[in-house]
């Protein structure tokens, strides 16, 4: 072998894809990240629809639930697991030394950008598949939804970013799964914000997880067009995050 | 091969808040060769080394690597240059090395053979294994490999070394020769002073955010200066014989009851040592004369601070 030397970069777009590919397969493979994005949904999903815990604000149970699943699917993969995942790729000088690849900056946050879409899509089709098991009909318009999808993912990821460039490792694990649990329950996704108080339900209804979960019941339950007051409280949400992010994430 | 230098620092400055971890170094790099860059712990080699990957952002003096600014031109340079960080880190805790390593190399336009590569490295029986679970020598291997896999005209190794075993450690000095021999530009730190004086072409010994010496091992070695070595009972109180030695001469404790005069040795140092001895009832054994070593140069120039 020699190592003679003969130094290029490979053309972006493979690396994009190299490293998209690369970050989904390890993803696939955390038994961790596995538990929230895929099985504690699809377990909610299951549970709830079977046993009669809460009300479902006048729907179908399954036409309540699914929405408010897929919600919290979304934060799970686009908040939870990206803030896990990156908060230990940086404690574990992983960003350095990806720094120090060819991969330009702007494409490593693009490819975790596609590595979310990604996920997100098999969480589509598993608590999708299985709300159809359950008698779910899907209705709607997809287009609305792919944007309601897509501004969730990009609200969800700035903050998650956030926490995962500013805090230490540990406390991001804690701190997203914290408030995973918290939006949860608080978010629309599987009680309906009418239990809440009264004054209680602007402020849940503005979070991202109660915009996008009120947002897909609105196109998947009702069949309205695109819910352009949930897209506007994802983009600001996301506005913000990325903003707050970009000033504050520290790469080492 | 061009003779202009690979890299080139000139008056590097680095601050930490109120400290400075480099004061000033200026270090020139010879393409194709192998630099070492020696020290002891908190010298500011990591950090130097750093200001050349384009990490961090001297506060004063300037660096050029290959020719281009490290931070300006990092696009350019990212292909061409190689990167260990220390104590391997970088890895990605859940990959496997082999993965990792073709990962990578889908980033570069024509990378070495991941198989062979893993082969050369002594990695094949862990290429399953995940990062997590690799030894720290293992995982040193693997962050070896990742600077490698694009061939790069000139790599920076932080501590290539550090915590792999004694025949690995072999191993891996002989895969740094083939690296010169193949024309890649070698620049490693190290705290290992055989390892400099085998391997490297060039030592730098830096102290305290200075360079304090540069050259070849010969060069280093090379001086009218020798030394007398003897053993004895540990602890000799060696104020008087610092007296009685003249003022180019000094005397240190290297071990406990190893004792190193290191000075223009002719036959009156010889006598005041033996003289000091007979005075202070110590029966210098193993009493030899010899060459300072790159250890005597090294503790020299750094040690007394230290002592
Ligand atoms: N990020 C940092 N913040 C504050 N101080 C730092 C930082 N990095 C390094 N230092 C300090 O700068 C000095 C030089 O550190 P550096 O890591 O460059 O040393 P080194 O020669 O690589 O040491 P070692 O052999 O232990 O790796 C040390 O005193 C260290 O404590
Ligand atoms: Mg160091």
């Amino acid at each position: 072998m020699t190592f003679s030397p003969a130094p290029g970069a490979a053309p972006v777009t493979r690396m994009l894809l190299a490293q998209t590919a690369f970050e989904t397969r390890l993803l696939l493979r955390n038994g961790e990240q596995l538990l929230l994005t895929a099985v504690i949904p699809a377990l909610l999903l299951g549970l709830l629809a079977a046993v009669p815990v809460f009300d479902t604000d006048g729907y179908d149970r399954v036409d309540f639930l699914v929405p408010g699943i897929l919600a919290l699917a979304v934060m799970s993969t686009a908040f939870t697991s990206l803030a896990i995942a990156t908060g230990y790729e940086r404690r574990y000088g992983v960003l350095k030394r990806l720094a120090a690849a060819p991969l330009p900056r702007w494409s490593l946050l693009l490819s975790k950008a596609l590595t979310m879409l990604v996920i997100e899509a098999l969480q589509v089709l598993l608590v999708g598949g299985l709300g159809m098991a359950l008698g779910w009909r899907p209705h709607g318009s997809v287009f609305a939804v792919v944007i309601l999808v897509v501004a969730g993912t990009l609200a969800f990821a700035g903050l998650g970013l956030l926490m995962a460039g500013t805090l230490r490792a540990e406390a991001t694990l804690a701190a997203a799964n914290l408030v995973y649990l918290l939006l949860l329950v608080l978010g629309g996704a599987v009680i309906p914000l009418s239990q809440f108080p009264d004054g209680l339900q602007p402020v849940l209804a503005a979070t991202p997880t109660g915009a996008l979960a009120e947002g897909l019941r609105a196109v998947l339950a009702d069949g309205a067009g695109v819910p352009w007051a949930a897209v506007g409280v994802l983009a600001a949400w996301a506005a913000a995050g990325m903003a707050a992010a970009a000033r504050w994430f520290r790469w080492e | 091969m061009s003779s202009s230098p690979a890299v080139e620092i000139d008056g590097l400055v680095k601050r930490y808040g109120g400290r400075t971890a480099v004061a000033g170094l200026s270090l020139v790099v010879s393409p194709g060769a192998i630099t070492a860059v020696l020290g002891p712990n908190g010298a500011g080699k990591t950090t130097t080394v750093e200001c050349c990957e384009g990490y961090r952002r001297p506060d004063g003096g300037s660096v050029r690597v290959l020719g281009l600014d490290p931070h300006r031109d990092a696009r350019e340079l990212r292909p061409r240059v190689g990167v260990m960080l220390q104590e391997g880190a970088g890895l990605y805790p859940g990959a496997r090395p082999r993965e990792l390593l073709t990962h990578l190399a889908r980033m570069y336009a024509h990378p070495l053979e991941t198989g062979q590569l893993i082969e050369w490295l002594g990695l094949h029986d862990a290429e399953r294994t995940p990062v997590r679970r690799l030894s720290g020598g293992e995982r040193q291997r693997l962050a070896l490999a990742c600077a490698l896999v694009g061939r790069p005209e000139l790599v920076f190794l932080d501590e290539p070394t550090s915590g792999v075993d004694p025949a690995m450690r072999r191993s891996i000095w002989d895969l740094l020769s083939q690296l010169r021999a193949d024309g890649v530009t070698v620049v490693l730190t190290t705290h290992l002073i055989d390892e400099a004086e085998r391997i490297a072409d060039q030592v730098a010994i830096i102290d305290d955010g200075r360079l304090v010496a540069t050259g070849s091992p010969a060069e280093l070695t090379s001086s009218d200066e020798s030394t007398v070595q003897f053993t004895g009972p540990p602890r000799l109180n060696l104020s008087t014989l610092g007296d009685a030695l003249p003022p180019d001469a000094v005397v240190r404790e290297t071990a406990p009851g190893r004792y190193l005069v290191a000075g223009t040795v002719n036959p009156q140092l010889l006598a005041t040592v033996a003289s000091w001895c007979a005075a202070h009832d110590v029966l210098p054994e193993e009493l030899q004369i010899g060459r300072r070593s790159l250890e005597d140069v090294f503790l020299e120039l750094t040690g007394r601070r230290h002592a």
